[in-house]
């Protein structure tokens, strides 16, 4: 079997396992799903490990595939390359990381780590997933706990509220999905359909898909996946929804679950619709502008630091979406290295924000300061964290964007002229200014206690560590990340990206009008 | 004549029969336990069916009257296993029945004879006695708790309705037949030319559409649904919910694909509306509902909506995906009004389900299971139905445009039933003041059958291979 088979299948198994255990073994509830996502995370690092580079190239590794419905083309089909590598060597840490950190659950402990390990062994079994179908499936795996957990052992007093709109949000999203990809397999000969990835992809290559279903099907993904990554204007759901959620499920789904639609797009959309997608790359990277300069300066509004969090990261999913428009190797390299250091970056700031919750019972800026003495580690993690955030050099972050900036130049100079600025100057002015507002200033915390323990700091220092090892030797990932994005980029500007594909004339004229003529 | 191919039919008139002597000679106290008698009875009918080969060419019978093929065959088991259903939730809900609860039992099988015979019907006449067997127990059936207003005034409504529809379809079939000169179904097809174009057949087709729209809950005869299925016992909402609306579905599958398919073809923009219209209506007004039979009233408009997709779609993986869809609605609500029928003793307030978590973990389990499922959430039998009539819909959209905007149409219809099933599983998980929390005791048949629905939702959304072959089969026989 497929080392992903046990990454994604430990915490859906551990899931299994926990609905038996009776719910008064705490200890045992919990040690199992630290061993589970811990497991899931060293078969992750080492399957990072056995990858070899000089494939990446040629196709996907690890691969293990099964029939499951055949009737229907559906089958069970995993495999890894650069692009999904270090998505799911990312998740697997998130997940770990956001396990140690549900120590703090209080309330029905047995439920949240169920859906905990759903959540994460859901998303991770989304990316590591050849099968459209499976894709899909997965994902709305990840997806419906969130609805639960933040109902339940949610935040504020708007949980309600956020719990609906994240929901119907992401459902509506989905379903957008849903449909372009049955538009998809629809395309295909009948006798040959399937929802194998590798096989449409094989297959698009050959023929061009039909412009009159490409102009339906390219929107529908671009706009449904938007919807799940929070694309401008479609991004409200977002930081209200991180805010009311708790800490643990904000990690994951700002870390890792939102990174599915831009997974999605750089998987299925540019590669098998170049002819649309060359069209709207144009919206795509005003689109991004929106998330860029306008979600940044909401940010800077912000007096929360849940929300300031929250918004933040729908800016830079902004970056993201300016790296799929550029439409380049650079580009696109870029956002995947960005989705990578984003999941990192925004699992540790929530991680952080939800010790501080926890310890001063507010995320009310004006109430704090003077943090920085009483949590040392806490504080200096999380100022690393903010920093890394506004781009600075040494952090994942930076070369993302930096290769993003550069790789779009070609394309949208003007865009990713005021990028630029979003990425310097917005930033750095709400991160810095949180980072005085909290940390800095002589406001005395008696009884405040930093985190005590190895095994406390232990999620913190993995993150972080990650977040400093990509920023420093960010090779690492981006080599292999190249060898597969360039294919992609191959087939998205390739010659069925100038020539339309000709439409046939529909196979019959209308029926009506024949019958009518007979008479 | 060929009595051996409705022997399943003959079996469940006899049984009916057997309990009404039985009836006579039982202590009042234990009559609510005829009901094991009954549901062993039909378990005993439902392997009989599985015995029977299914014939590869239908067989038809009684001078074309009545045909036995894969359709047929396949409804049959499906009526069967929701009359089990509705007898066992029966016998729960017996203490709540003043009297006759043998002669309840009695009606539930009547009307499962009316739906296997509606199962198989090839000519419009048996189609008429099919179908008013099944309304005419439902009668009765809708208003057997007499003592209360509102199961009364549910029982009025419906039959008036019920009058109104039946009138729609016999002045529908009279037509029909004054324009073709007969009522057969195989001899209707074969007349295809010459009647596509006569407005006196469109116009008895089209009342007999409505009738059948009656039967689905489907616009625009849809109005008398949130008012029975909040008023009817719950054991009949939930044979209603299910079994009627499968025989309505059943019969507009083989009217519109078997007798007339040249017509259905022409009629691709009236299914659209018709289905757009009614997901629509459904959901939105299921919003604002907080009675939960209500609610799950406005729920099936909507569902019917999505079946009729299916009809729209016209092609045979629309009708495949009809009759898989069915399948997991069955057991989808099953699971749903089992759970009421237990819980909801007092009244069917949304609010009596606060805090069932910590009344009842498997009621609750079960509950937000059917509720994703209606939701349409994977890996759940609900997913899998709508994501085969999604496709379905989508496979004639390069062509024709208008399917992509029914699409999206039922999307939006999708998002918004999200708001009101979890807004049921919310009350469950994490509502602010449970006004009960008495543990909940479930008897052993409850608890099989809860067990059976919960099963069938996750293996039907988990495992669609094989009972789609057998769906893609039973329509194999239709023409588009």
């Amino acid at each position: 079997m497929s080392p992903l088979t046990y990454i994604f299948g430990l915490p859906l198994l551990a899931a299994l396992l926990l609905v038996l255990i009776p719910r008064n073994f705490r200890v045992v509830i919990r040690s199992l799903a630290l061993l589970a996502t811990f497991a899931s995370m060293v078969i992750a690092l080492g399957m990072y490990w056995c990858f070899d580079g000089g494939l990446a190239r040629r196709g996907f590794q690890f691969v293990e595939a099964h029939e499951w419905a055949p009737s229907l083309g559906i089958g069970y089909h995993v495999g890894v390359d650069g692009i999904n590598l270090g998505l799911i060597v990312m998740g697997a840490i998130v997940a770990f990381a956001a396990t140690c950190v549900s120590g703090r659950i209080a309330t029905r402990e047995k439920a949240f780590y169920i859906l905990l390990l759903l959540m994460a062994g859901g998303i991770l079994g989304a990316f590591a997933s050849l099968d459209l179908l499976c894709f899909y499936f997965f994902h709305e795996l990840a997806l419906v706990p969130t609805f639960i957990m933040i109902g339940v052992w949610g935040r504020g007093d708007k949980k309600n509220y956020a719990a609906f709109q994240i929901t119907l949000y992401l459902s509506l999203g989905a379903l957008l999905v849903l449909v372009g990809l049955l538009a998809l397999y629809l395309q295909l000969p009948p006798d040959h359909r399937t929802f194998d990835l590798v096989k449409i992809t094989e297959f698009f290559k050959a023929r061009p898909i039909r412009a009159d279903a490409e102009q339906w099907i390219f929107p529908l993904l671009l706009f449904g996946f938007g919807i799940l990554v929070s694309l401008w204007p479609f991004h409200t759901w977002a930081p209200l929804g991180y805010a009311c959620a708790p800490t643990p499920t904000a990690m994951l789904h700002a870390g890792v679950v939102k990174k599915f639609g831009l997974y999605g797009l750089i998987r299925i959309a540019l590669p098998i619709m170049p002819y649309e997608a060359q069209k709207w790359v144009f919206v795509l990277a005003f689109l991004c502008l929106g998330n860029i300069i306008y979600c940044g300066l909401v940010a800077m509004r912000q007096r929360n630091l849940n929300m300031l969090i929250g918004n933040s990261s729908v800016a830079h999913m902004g970056f993201a979406f300016l790296g799929i428009a550029s439409l380049s190797t650079l580009g696109i390299t870029g956002t995947i290295l960005i989705m990578v250091a984003h999941g990192f970056l925004a699992a540790l700031t929530f991680a952080c924000s939800g010790y501080l919750e926890e310890k001063i019972n507010t995320l009310e800026m004006e109430k704090m300061g003077g943090l920085l003495r009483p949590l040392p580690f806490i504080g200096t993690v999380m100022i690393m964290a903010m920093l890394a955030g506004c781009g600075l050099p040494g952090f994942a972050n930076f070369p993302g964007e930096a290769m993003v900036l550069f790789g779009s130049w070609d394309r949208f100079p003007a865009v990713a002229a005021v990028a630029v600025w979003g990425a310097l100057v917005i930033a750095s002015v709400y991160m810095i200014r949180a980072i005085r507002h909290i940390w800095h200033g002589d406001k005395p915390w008696p009884g405040l206690a930093d985190a005590p323990s190895f095994w406390r700091k232990l999620p913190y220092g993995l993150l972080l560590g990650s977040l400093i090892l990509l920023g420093c030797f960010p090779r690492l990932l981006t080599d292999s990340i190249q060898d597969s994005v360039e294919p992609v980029v191959v087939m998205a500007t390739g010659p069925h990206a100038v020539v339309p594909p000709k439409a046939k004339k529909p196979a019959h004229a209308p029926r009506i009008r024949i019958l009518r003529d007979a008479q | 004549m060929n009595l051996t191919l409705i022997i399943p039919e003959m079996a469940v008139i006899g049984l009916a029969l057997a309990i009404l002597l039985l009836d006579l000679w039982t202590p009042a106290q234990s009559k609510p336990r005829l009901g094991y008698l009954a549901a062993l009875g039909l378990v005993v009918i439902l392997g009989l069916t599985f015995s029977q080969s299914i014939a590869s060419d239908p067989v038809a019978g009684f001078s074309g009257l009545y045909v036995c093929d894969g359709l047929g065959i396949f409804f049959r088991r499906f009526f069967i296993a929701a009359a089990i259903l509705a007898v066992l939730m029966g016998m729960e809900f017996a203490d709540r029945i003043p009297v006759g609860i043998a002669e309840f039992y009695v009606l539930v099988l009547l009307a499962l004879a009316g739906m296997m015979f509606a199962a198989a019907v090839n000519d419009f006449i048996l189609l008429f006695v099919a179908l008013e067997l099944v309304t005419m127990s439902f009668y009765v059936l809708v208003s057997y708790q007499r003592s209360l207003a509102v199961c009364l005034e549910a029982g009025v409504k419906y039959l008036i309705m019920g009058a109104l529809s039946t009138a729609f379809l016999v002045f529908g079939i009279a037509l029909l037949f004054a324009a073709a000169n007969t009522t057969n179904f195989t001899a209707l097809s074969a007349a295809s030319a010459a009647l596509a174009n006569d407005r006196l057949f469109w116009l008895g087709l089209m009342l007999i559409l409505l009738g059948l729209a009656f039967k689905i809950g489907a616009f625009p005869m849809q109005m008398w649904v949130p008012d029975v299925y909040q008023g009817a016992p719950t054991p009949v909402t939930a044979f209603l919910a299910v079994g009627s609306k499968a025989a309505g579905i059943v019969l507009l599958l083989r009217v519109l694909f078997g007798a007339v398919p040249f017509i259905s073809r022409q009629w691709e923009t009236l299914f659209m509306v018709a289905a757009g219209i009614t997901i629509l209506y459904g959901n939105l007004c299921a919003i604002p509902q907080r009675n939960l039979k209500r609610l799950l009233g406005y729920s099936s408009i909507a569902h019917a909506g999505y079946l009729l997709l299916g009809v729209a779609a016209l092609n045979s993986s629309g009708s495949a995906a009809i009759l898989y869809y069915l399948i997991g609605y069955l057991f989808t609500l099953g699971a749903a009004f089992i759970v009421i029928c237990l819980v909801c003793r007092q009244s069917d307030d949304i609010s009596s389900l606060a805090g069932l978590n910590h009344r009842s973990p498997l009621l609750a389990a079960a509950m937000a299971m059917a509720m994703a499922s209606l939701a349409g959430v994977p890996p759940l039998a609900g997913f899998a139905g709508k994501f085969l009539l999604f496709k379905a819909v989508i496979e004639p959209a390069a062509v024709n445009h208008a399917y992509y905007w029914l699409a999206f149409l039922a999307i939006g219809g999708v998002v918004i039933s999200l708001y009101y099933y979890f807004g049921v599983i919310r009350e469950m998980y994490w509502s602010k003041d449970p006004a009960d929390v008495s543990p909940l005791r479930i008897s052993p048949p409850m608890k099989i059958s809860l067990a059976v629905c919960m099963l069938g939702i996750l293996y039907l959304g988990l495992f669609p291979n094989a009972i789609l072959v057998a769906a893609a089969r039973a329509v194999s026989a239709f023409k588009f």
